[in-house]
């Protein structure tokens, strides 16, 4: 397969991320997608530190770095600006990990979507506050320990299913995306560009320092997310129309699940209930996406 | 051109000749009226500008620290609760230096809910880095509020406009509008000095480890003392454009008073009525109205305050465990004199209680009969509560 991924990168070398660290190089390949023409808005998150401290940053687009909660509302702000400035070319990106969307910044994100303003938000999911420690988050998956959910006080509410929340409020363009896969991930940043409207990507974004596992298995731990169903690659546009990127292979969820230090404690009946609701899950997008084909 | 406005009115006019670019603001009673007002220009086309409907106070003000970031002057209205929700991005407006420009009608904060007047919600924000002017009238509050985008923009922070609840908000009085040719002389295009632009990125508001971090909230404090100065220039102006001014702090039969009563808001007005009566008695009261509460005008406080006897300071606001926060800070500001005279403290009018012609008589009878005060605060008007019979 042809990578159609341009060579040129937006970020300087010396990030001061972890080894491994999965949200870096979504942020790599983002940028790639996005290009010059971009206004990216960072709410509090890994990134508010692996970008640098001043007067040092490791991204070569204008930021604004603002509050935890803030994500949506900042960005259509500056939509409105440059809207009134007469440039309706610049491409406004916020970018939030996990924590930021789908709890502190989910009041803001759903605000700005329901208004349909013209933004692209991404969302680096690494399951957990990993900037503060590890700490759960409403997108840490079932049966994760976290430093908020040790010993066997391990989690067991699901995972908040961001996506089809987003696809709930009817915006133009929803999609799934993964480090493991770039070239998915680039087109689906690059069509997301070319379209109006609030359009959401949501990209798995693996924490070998908080999922606890080896850094250079970042992106086969992130690979194996996909091909077991955990998390699937698709888009939803105008929160009607599905369609499924990615033909899984039948991988069990176990083999996710024991590379990764975080959920070593679970027994194989715990795995066992997992593989059911991975299972439901599946068969519910499938079924999604077959209703407007 | 006069009319008769609501001050919720005038307000909306400034925002209007101010021609802000991005307004941003989620309703709250009694701040409505502002923004529905913003809402009709906008909506009619006789103000060209993006208004944010956002979901949250908090959203209002974020919405412009983007939009400022950009470089478009930016306006929100806000009360009470809603002030209470922006007070992270408060902070976060003047520590990244935006001349943002909000009117918060003062109401009081729940519980009980209270959506009258009172003061506690903006002077509770006071260390927050944005400047405040407490207005007294429908005039000064449109005047105060085209000078507020000047100064904002001036020295790089935001600053807070605030009329009281319905005793300004919701009251008509005649107010000179001006003409949009001389407000364009007053108050040029703005353009701020670090906006993001994508021919030449950088990062705005990123980590600041304690190597930077003092430094920059040194220059805060650095651009507050210019603002004391810099007011003193956009008066200058707007005097001769306009020919109006209403001063940092009003001085009203100063000169020889001996009590001198200080006021805020339209409180002011109320015991403009009393001295009048007072003085026609021949009684020596003065009234020092303080209308720029940050920066906190010390040289202009203390000039007219050391020379009198005593000083009564009227308080629509209270700071529990201590008393009332204008009291707080001219005891504050008079402590380095040599000579000083004792300040007495009463506070009165907390959620929207009438401060009657009645009540300043009284404040007044107490300073007078007292060499000193027998308590830090003098709670004005309280009635009896009897906690046992679950009924007051």
């Amino acid at each position: 397969m042809k990578l159609e991924i341009v060579d040129h990168d937006y970020m300087h070398p010396g990030h001061v991320g972890c080894p491994g660290c999965g949200a870096a190089i979504a942020m790599r390949f983002v940028l790639k997608a996005l290009e010059e023409k971009t206004v990216m808005v960072i709410p509090a998150c890994c990134w508010s530190i692996i970008a640098g401290p001043y007067p040092q940053s490791t991204l070569q687009i204008p930021v604004i770095h603002t509050a935890f909660e803030t994500g949506g509302a900042v960005a259509s702000g500056v939509r409105a600006a440059l809207d009134m400035n007469g440039d309706t070319e610049t491409t406004v990106v916020t970018w939030a990990g996990d924590g930021g969307t789908f709890d502190i910044g989910f009041q803001a994100l759903s605000g700005a979507v329901e208004r349909n303003e013209n933004f692209m938000y991404i969302c680096y999911d690494n399951e957990a506050y990993m900037n503060t420690g590890v700490q759960r988050s409403s997108s840490t998956p079932y049966g994760a320990w976290t430093t908020t959910t040790p010993n066997r006080e391990w989690k067991r509410m699901r995972k908040k299913n961001i996506v089809e929340a987003l696809a709930a409020h009817r915006i133009p363009y929803v999609a799934t995306a993964s480090i493991a896969y770039p070239e998915d991930l680039v087109r689906k940043v690059k069509k997301a560009r070319a379209m109006k409207g609030s359009r959401f990507i949501h990209i798995y974004a693996t924490c070998p320092t908080g999922w606890r596992m080896p850094s250079e298995m970042a992106v086969k731990i992130a690979r194996m997310a996909v091909q077991t169903n955990i998390f699937p690659l698709y888009e939803v546009e105008d929160g009607l129309h599905y369609t499924l990127n990615f033909t899984p292979k039948g991988y069990l969820v176990k083999e996710y699940f024991h590379l990764q230090g975080r959920f070593k404690h679970l027994a194989e009946s715990d795995l066992d209930q997992i593989q059911k609701m991975v299972d439901e899950d599946w068969e519910l997008l499938q079924r999604k996406a077959s209703v407007f084909v | 051109m006069k009319r008769v406005l609501e001050g919720s009115d005038a307000v909306a006019e400034a925002v209007r000749l101010a021609k802000a670019e991005v307004i941003s603001a989620y309703p709250i009673t009694p701040q409505t009226h502002i923004v529905e007002r913003l809402a009709e220009f906008c909506a009619d086309g006789r103000l060209n500008a993006r208004f944010l409907r956002v979901e949250s106070e908090h959203s209002a003000l974020a919405a412009l620290i983007g939009a400022s970031s950009m470089g478009v002057r930016t306006f929100t209205a806000t009360s009470s609760q809603g002030l209470a929700l922006m007070h992270e991005l408060l902070h976060w407006a003047s520590g990244a230096r935006l001349p943002i420009v909000m009117a918060d009608v003062n109401r009081a904060l729940a519980p009980g809910w209270n959506i009258w007047a009172d003061q506690t919600d903006s002077l509770a924000q006071r260390d927050t880095g944005w400047i405040q002017f407490y207005c007294e009238t429908g005039q000064e509050t449109l005047d105060t509020t085209l000078q507020a985008f000047r100064l904002a923009e001036r020295v790089d922070l935001p600053v807070m406009v605030l009329l009281d609840a319905f005793f300004l908000s919701h009251t008509y009085e005649p107010v000179d509008i001006p003409d949009q040719e001389a407000v364009d002389r007053f108050l040029p295009p703005f353009q701020l000095r670090f906006a993001l632009n994508i021919q030449k990125p950088f990062s705005l508001s990123q980590l600041a480890p304690p190597n930077v971090y003092m430094e920059m909230r040194r220059s805060i404090h650095e651009a507050m003392q210019q603002t004391l100065d810099e007011f003193v220039v956009v008066e200058e102006d707007f005097e001769k454009i306009f020919g109006r001014r209403h001063g940092a702090v009003e001085e009203i039969a100063c000169e020889d008073a001996e009590i001198i009563l200080v006021t805020s808001g339209t409180i002011t007005s109320t015991a403009r009525e009393v001295i009048g009566k007072l003085r026609s008695r021949g009684e020596p009261v003065g009234i020092l109205k303080v209308k720029l509460f940050r920066p906190f005008p010390v040289a202009l406080i203390r000039q007219s305050l050391s020379r009198a006897k005593k000083v009564a300071v009227i308080d629509r606001n209270f700071s529990f465990g201590a008393s009332g926060i204008f009291a707080q800070e001219v005891r504050a500001a008079l402590c380095g004199l040599p000579e000083r005279p004792p300040v007495f403290g009463y506070v009165a009018g907390l959620g929207g209680r009438d401060v009657t012609t009645e009540a300043i008589e009284e404040i007044y009878r107490h300073t007078e009969s007292r060499s000193s005060p027998d308590e830090e605060s003098i709670w004005i008007g309280l009635h009896e509560v009897d906690h046992e019979a679950g009924n007051c």
